[in-house]
């Protein structure tokens, strides 16, 4: 058994843990709470992405872009793979993990070449690890993200698919469901599906809104396509722009739902911690007075037995 | 009162403005555009400059400044997406190049780091075998 000053020093070094997964856990929850208002702050400028993407569904365009075009047969996928930079948050980036190891076999079984966009140090030191071809990669967001930053990586990949080197583009992220939950997906981005309703039927989310894509199901097309809008320079440029700007924005939010996601279970795995550090002590404390007592005892009958002796 | 339009300009990171107006002008590529309410449908795209936007009931008119983007015009709706910085087709090309370059770096060094591990492995293994033959020695020297 431990002596007394061995249980001490125990006591102690976990006493300073304690207090540093107390920190960790408070910062991470002062940060959630911006992070959700940052997730909030960009829905709008989808919303009206998404409107103005129907709006040009249902004016008659005779141009038909690239990303709207499915293609037949898919020999090569791009996929977007959103993890943190910083560890201490759970299960989050292994679970994301998991599932684009999942799906990476998945195309591997049908002969499908894959291209890895790893935005986040965590995804990019495992990709790395396993052999994945990585063709971009972001790093150091840090706590709110910039479009710019993001921006180049997926142009990467859009040249790719441009060029025909690779036939889809997919993202895998976590979806925000609430503090204690959050859930990996994976969703078709590129190129877009005319009902890709079933991305969140599938999930059965709200917060998965900007996945939903662009919504024409169920939806009355009231101007039966005798109009179309004037274009400034002209309807390729526009379009091309349009949807550009629709799928940085779908990144952009996937990347502000993450680092919510990320500070949420954080905040709650360092909770945990604590928690577990206050349980240790506990015992160590217990055990260490358990000690003193047996201690003295000890002492008090070898006393008394020496007087009797005498 | 004078008739009246929604305006919206939004960019992905914030939502910059929304609500009524009589009069807006637009910076697009091809030159400024006024729209008043009744508008027909147009797109199209910005340069850097400012958005003016004139409110209802004679107030003070709103300056916004874009750096590019996209403008949507409904009869009664005006939706600018604004972008969050400067962009152009040549600038995004040479970003995704760089990008890719460093990538493709990353892609090398793990190469190198790999090869290190496999060398580490295969001396850690000879010196096994090394240990192995020099025990088998004193033990057939004694």
């Amino acid at each position: 058994m431990a002596s007394g000053r061995e249980i001490r020093t125990k006591i102690n070094s976990v006493k300073s843990t304690q207090k540093i997964t107390k920190a960790m856990e408070m910062v991470a929850a002062s940060k959630m709470r911006r992070a959700q208002q940052r997730m909030l702050a960009g829905i709008p400028y989808w919303k009206r992405v998404r409107a103005v993407l129907r709006h040009l569904h249902y004016a008659s365009t005779e141009y038909r872009h690239e990303f709207l075009v499915q293609r037949d047969p898919v020999k090569a996928v791009g996929l977007i793979v959103i993890t943190s930079d910083k560890g201490l948050c759970g299960g989050l980036n292994i679970n994301v993990l998991r599932t684009v190891v999942k799906r990476m076999k998945q195309w591997r079984d049908q002969g499908v070449e894959v291209e890895v966009c790893a935005i986040g140090n965590k995804g990019i030191g495992f990709l790395q690890r396993v052999g994945a071809n990585i063709v971009s990669y972001v790093r150091g967001i840090g706590d709110s993200p910039h479009l710019e930053k993001l921006t180049p990586a997926l142009t990467v990949l859009f040249r790719d698919y441009l060029d025909g080197k690779i036939d889809q583009i997919y993202i895998c992220t976590s979806v925000f469901i609430n503090t204690m939950t959050q859930k990996p997906v994976v969703a078709q981005m590129v190129p877009i599906k005319d009902t890709a309703d079933e991305v969140a039927t599938q999930l059965g989310i709200p917060t998965a809104e900007w996945l939903k894509g662009v919504v024409f199901e169920g939806e009355e097309r009231t101007q039966e396509g005798h109009w179309d809008y004037l274009y400034e320079p002209s309807a390729q440029v526009i379009v091309d722009r349009l949807l550009r700007r629709a799928f940085e924005s779908v990144l952009y939010q996937a990347v502000a739902e993450h680092i919510a996601c990320e500070m949420s279970a954080r905040m709650v795995a360092m909770k945990a911690a604590s928690e577990n550090a206050q349980e240790l002590i506990e015992e160590l404390t217990l055990l260490y007075n358990k000690n003193r007592q047996a201690a003295i005892t000890q002492e008090l009958a070898e006393i008394s037995a020496g007087a009797a002796a005498v | 009162m004078a008739m009246t339009m929604h305006v919206d300009v939004v960019s992905a990171e914030e939502s910059l403005f929304s609500g009524l107006a009589e009069f807006v002008v637009v910076p697009a590529e091809e030159g400024d555009i006024g729209v008043y309410p009744r508008h027909a449908p147009l797109m199209a795209a910005l340069r850097p400059g400012s958005v003016r936007i004139q409110p209802p009931d004679g107030k003070d008119e709103i300056l916004i400044y874009v750096s590019g983007g996209l403008l949507e015009i409904q009869p009664y709706v005006v939706s600018v997406l604004s972008d969050t910085a400067i962009r152009s087709h040549d600038l995004d090309e040479a970003q995704a190049m760089e990008a890719k370059k460093k990538a493709e770096e990353l892609m090398v060094k793990r190469q190198a780091a790999m090869d290190y591990a496999r060398a580490q492995a295969e001396l850690a293994q000879a010196i096994a075998q090394l240990q192995a033959i020099q025990r088998l020695r004193k033990r057939t020297r004694g």
